[in-house]
């Protein structure tokens, strides 16, 4: 263990990370919202979730540097009476869960088919690349947008509201593995390629531990460097769904939702019902599609400089 | 006045913990219509000396010592504009890999047009007619027609050919080539090798050939560089150096080939390998190797040691020569 | 079912007529062509290995030299099984193996390892030493105790000359030679008696390519093998080889003992070859000249391969494929112009 601490500690990943501030500020920006969001219920001053915390009389007052500002809610409360600090972190958790899990799914399913695609070949690889053709001809969104309204027409709005963030998961998850199997396959051709490919073949391993023991290992660096775009990615899939109301519930509200619910109040001098969330929003995505920019740049050789 | 002068040339490369130096202490002169060798491994900085002798080191690696005079001129004093009409011009240089050279998507014509009137102010017409007597001259069968085809379309030892007669194209007095035969088959090899003597020697122009195989030395040049971890370690006439290496290096690498072992014996093989150019021992780079090796040879850098036209960088060599 | 059938016990593996090509258009569109105002399927293939027939025997080194894109490569791939051959068969101890299915192959697999040419891409990046090595022994003895597997794998490390003590280590902390050690120590772990070594030197540095070379030729020794050995280098054919077969554009020119080849080349393409060998004492190059070029292994010539290029070539040689003839000591030659004596 020590020996791949070791191996870390002198590797040129960590000494570039260390010299661009960029990296550095973005990972930091992260780590810092992804603590905070998930310590929320310690953290966040009351409960979004709870009824009992909200008080309708409440509701809509400005951040606390205004003139009406109330000193137990700092960034202010919503048209609900909740506390916009709190809720945006409860908001922030929920987003990033389903981004993570989200891709989580995505990666399983187009890692798998990506390896048998590239793998094995001919007509498993025109079958499964040519699926992924047609399922990338429709956007992510439109996708979602009618397999959730289907949803909610049939089930009704309860059930649904219950389920939404297993369904946005599924949804997001589901509609964008071509992304990945497409990865997969490029660099499972590059790989396969290789002498040490054809050393194990020679030694006689079976094909299913060829692939996962020695090509996919070897394919690690790419589907990294798309994990982190897509994880913003799904953020941003599920803040327009929550945005036009397919996502998650106003009364589990997601940074989408937030945003949706505030939507209606900006014009009547509301405005930081929505400005907060969507600035939050923007952080998120940007720190960690920056991240991932940072890490494609150190991960691929052939932008190798330095 | 020798064509080519290279004054103690040497080249650092900024890495990450400090400076690496990729070529140091590179000194040698070349006459007109003399061809000369540089023998050397991956890593010995062969390839590095030709690019630091036109200026050409890739960055972040930079010249750090040193100066090349071309007909008494320094070249690092000299503006752009200058180097310019020297470099391509005055010395041209082969690559090993012909695509360096070749643009892949213009024609062989446009390409030897383009390099002649970037040179010198001539029509066309005048342009297209050199270009096709170069092509003669490096023995390409029907040249007029290859000057419409792009570089794709001929084969490996075509193309080199063609680089060669690019090289050739605005008279120059030196070339530099660096490993011009190393991807090519044996049979090619040959015949490149051969063309590539014949030229120098019609023309009188100077050869500059950077190259591993000592084989292709011994046949094409007069006089051998060999180096070791970025320095000359042993210079010379060729044969001389062939039939009675010095320095222990030289003496190992020649003795390596199997042609000089019986067969189905042992190889003579030097122990261990080249350091890398960030990690080269202290004194004698290749003290750990040698088996001669004294203590002073773990502590001093060795100088020269000049003998009957020969030059070598070895502290058992030199101490020999006094006992001698 | 296999044709397979009793031969003198030396012969280790016979290769019978062996082709193999590569097809390049693979869809049916893109086969589909207009030719003079019809549509016609053609399917254009590059033919790496015409025909090709020899023998390894027991203890032998059989080298195979040819130029770049001569098939030497696919045929050492084709005899490991990596690729399925497109005619012809391969015999293993006088049995059949090309149409093995993978469980019956893995008993050969044991018997027969590969040595490769590139030694950066050779070794898996994300194992360590240890992981390489012990995976084939593993593999192939599942029941091995872990003192056994650990005393092994010292025992290769040591016999290939790198230290024991770094098997926790991963392939980019190695040197080029070093890690043709460790490939060379990987395809020994389950003590094979055929290997087949695809250039395993060519990508090395002179001094190191010495050492390595030592390295087959004491394994050679000490373990019995027999080697097919795949180089261009005719120098270190010269010195490794017991046999010598030569290919040029898929099919064997000659074929012979090694001293009997490098000593009375009959071939025009052996003699051409052998003599472009840069050589230390020489002081200009002193090769034979071809004419024309090396034809591309899609659009093959007709009769013999080489008769483009040949200065002996005749009506006979632009129409016939030559076959192989004995004209010594089991040396074999495929030419006409050999077997009408025009050349001596």
């Amino acid at each position: 263990m020590t020996r791949y601490w070791q191996l870390f500690r002198d590797s040129a990943f960590l000494y570039r990370f260390k010299r661009d501030k960029v990296a550095i500020v973005s990972f930091a920006v992260l780590v810092i919202l992804v603590m905070l969001s998930f310590c929320a219920p310690l953290i966040a001053p009351f409960d979004p979730y709870d009824p009992t915390q909200i008080d309708i009389m409440d509701s809509d007052i400005p951040p606390v540097w205004q003139a009406e500002g109330d000193p137990r809610f700092r960034l202010g409360t919503d048209a609900q009476g909740r506390d916009m600090l709190s809720t945006m972190l409860y908001g922030t958790r929920i987003s990033i869960i389903i981004g993570l899990f989200a891709v989580l799914l995505q990666s399983l399913l187009g890692i798998a088919l990506g390896l048998v695609a590239g793998y094995f070949g001919g007509r498993i690889d025109s079958f499964l690349m040519r699926l992924a053709d047609i399922q990338l001809s429709f956007s992510t969104l439109m996708v979602a947008i009618v397999v959730l309204a289907v949803f909610q027409a049939s089930f009704g709005t309860e059930l649904y509201n219950e389920l939404a963030i297993f369904m946005l998961i599924m949804v997001i998850g589901i509609a964008e593995w071509p992304q990945y199997a497409r990865t997969v396959r490029a660099s499972v051709l590059a790989e396969k390629k290789k002498e040490y490919v054809d050393a194990v073949r020679v030694i006689g391993l079976h094909p299913r531990r060829i692939m996962f023991r020695h090509i996919l290992p070897n394919t690690l660096s790419p589907i990294l460097v798309i994990s982190t775009v897509q994880v913003a990615n799904a953020i941003m899939s599920e803040a327009a769904l929550s945005f036009l109301g397919l996502g998650m519930p106003v009364n589990k509200p997601s940074l989408g939702s937030l945003i949706n619910s505030g939507f209606e109040y900006i014009l009547s001098g509301s405005w930081w019902i929505t400005t907060f969330p969507a600035l939050l929003l923007v952080v998120l995505v940007l720190v960690i599609n920056l991240l991932g920019d940072w890490m494609r740049d150190v991960l691929n050789p052939k932008l190798y400089k330095d | 006045m020798a064509l080519l002068e290279v004054r103690n040339l040497e080249v650092r490369f900024p890495l990450r913990g400090g400076e690496l130096t990729a070529l140091r202490d590179l000194s040698f002169s070349l006459n007109q219509g003399e061809r000369l060798g540089i023998v050397g491994e991956s890593g010995a900085g062969k390839s590095v000396a030709a690019f630091a002798i036109l200026n050409l080191v890739s960055r972040p690696g930079y010249i750090s010592a040193g100066s090349v005079l071309f007909e008494g001129r320094d070249l690092a004093s000299l503006a752009p504009e200058q180097l310019r009409s020297i470099r391509g011009n005055r010395i041209a240089m082969i690559f090993q890999d012909p695509m360096m050279t070749l643009n892949p998507v213009l024609t062989i014509g446009t390409q030897m047009v383009e390099c002649l009137q970037a040179h010198r102010e001539i029509s066309d017409k005048e342009a297209r007619e050199i270009a096709v007597s170069k092509l003669r001259s490096v023995s390409i069968p029907a040249p007029a027609a290859r000057m419409d085809q792009y570089p794709h379309e001929l084969s490996g030892g075509m193309r080199q050919r063609v680089v060669i007669a690019i090289a050739l194209l605005t008279e120059p007095s030196v070339i530099i080539a660096d490993e011009p035969t190393t991807a090519l088959d044996v049979t090619i090899q040959a015949e490149i090798m051969e063309l590539l003597l014949e030229l120098c020697e019609n023309n009188n122009v100077a050869l500059l050939l950077i190259t591993h195989d000592l084989g292709v030395v011994s046949q094409v040049t007069q006089r051998t560089i060999v180096m070791y971890a970025g320095r000359i370690v042993e210079e010379g006439a060729t044969r001389s150096i062939i039939d009675n290496p010095w320095h222990p290096y030289t003496h190992g690498l020649i003795d390596a080939l199997p042609e000089r072992t019986h067969r189905g014996q042992r190889l003579n093989q030097i122990p261990g390998m080249m350091p890398s150019l960030s990690a080269i021992p202290e004194g004698c780079a290749f003290h750990p190797r040698c088996e001669h090796m004294t203590e002073l040879c773990q502590t001093q850098i060795p100088g020269y040691t000049l003998r009957d036209e020969r030059r070598v960088a070895c502290h058992w060599v030199e101490k020999q020569g006094e006992s001698r | 079912m296999n044709a397979d059938r009793p031969e003198s016990p030396q012969v280790l593996l016979r290769v019978e007529n062996l082709s193999k090509e590569f097809p390049l258009t693979s869809g049916l569109l893109e086969q589909l062509r207009f030719e003079r105002g019809r549509l016609v399927r053609r399917q254009e293939s590059v033919r790496a290995v015409n025909g090709v027939t020899l023998e390894v025997n027991r203890g032998d080194a059989l080298c195979v030299v040819g130029e770049s894109g001569c098939g030497k490569s696919t045929l050492a791939r084709v005899v490991m099984g990596l690729i399925k051959p497109s005619r012809g068969s391969i015999y293993y101890e006088g049995k059949r193996i090309d149409d093995l299915p993978t469980e019956k192959l893995l008993t050969y697999r044991r018997k027969m390892q590969m040595i490769f040419q590139n030694p950066y891409a050779s070794l898996n990046p994300r194992m360590t030493v240890k992981q390489t090595l012990e995976e084939p022994m593993r593999f192939h003895n599942p029941d091995i105790s872990r003192e056994e597997l650990t005393h092994k794998i010292i025992e290769v490390m040591e016999s290939v000359g790198v230290d024991p003590g770094w098997n926790q280590r991963f392939p980019h902390e190695f040197s080029g030679g070093q890690r043709q050690r460790i490939s060379i120590a990987r395809a020994l772990m389950v003590d094979p008696e055929f290997i087949v070594a695809d250039e395993p030197i060519s990508a090395l540095d002179v001094s190191i390519q010495a050492q390595v070379l030592n390295l087959l030729m004491e394994a050679r020794k000490q373990r019995a093998l027999t080697y097919l050995f795949i180089t261009h280098d005719l120098s270190v054919v010269q010195h490794f080889g017991t046999r010598v077969a030569v290919m040029y554009l898929g099919a064997l020119c000659e074929s012979a003992k090694t001293e009997d080849l490098f000593g009375d080349p009959r071939h025009p393409y052996t003699q051409a070859l052998l003599s472009a060998i840069p050589r230390l004492d020489q002081s200009r190059p002193t090769h034979i000249k071809l004419l024309g070029e090396v034809p591309t292994p899609i659009n093959l010539p007709s009769g013999c391969y080489f008769h483009n290029r040949c200065q002996y070539a005749t009506d006979r040689c632009r129409r016939e494929t030559p076959n192989p003839i004995l004209t010594g000591d089991s040396h074999w030659v495929a030419c006409h112009a050999v077997e009408e004596g025009r050349i001596k």
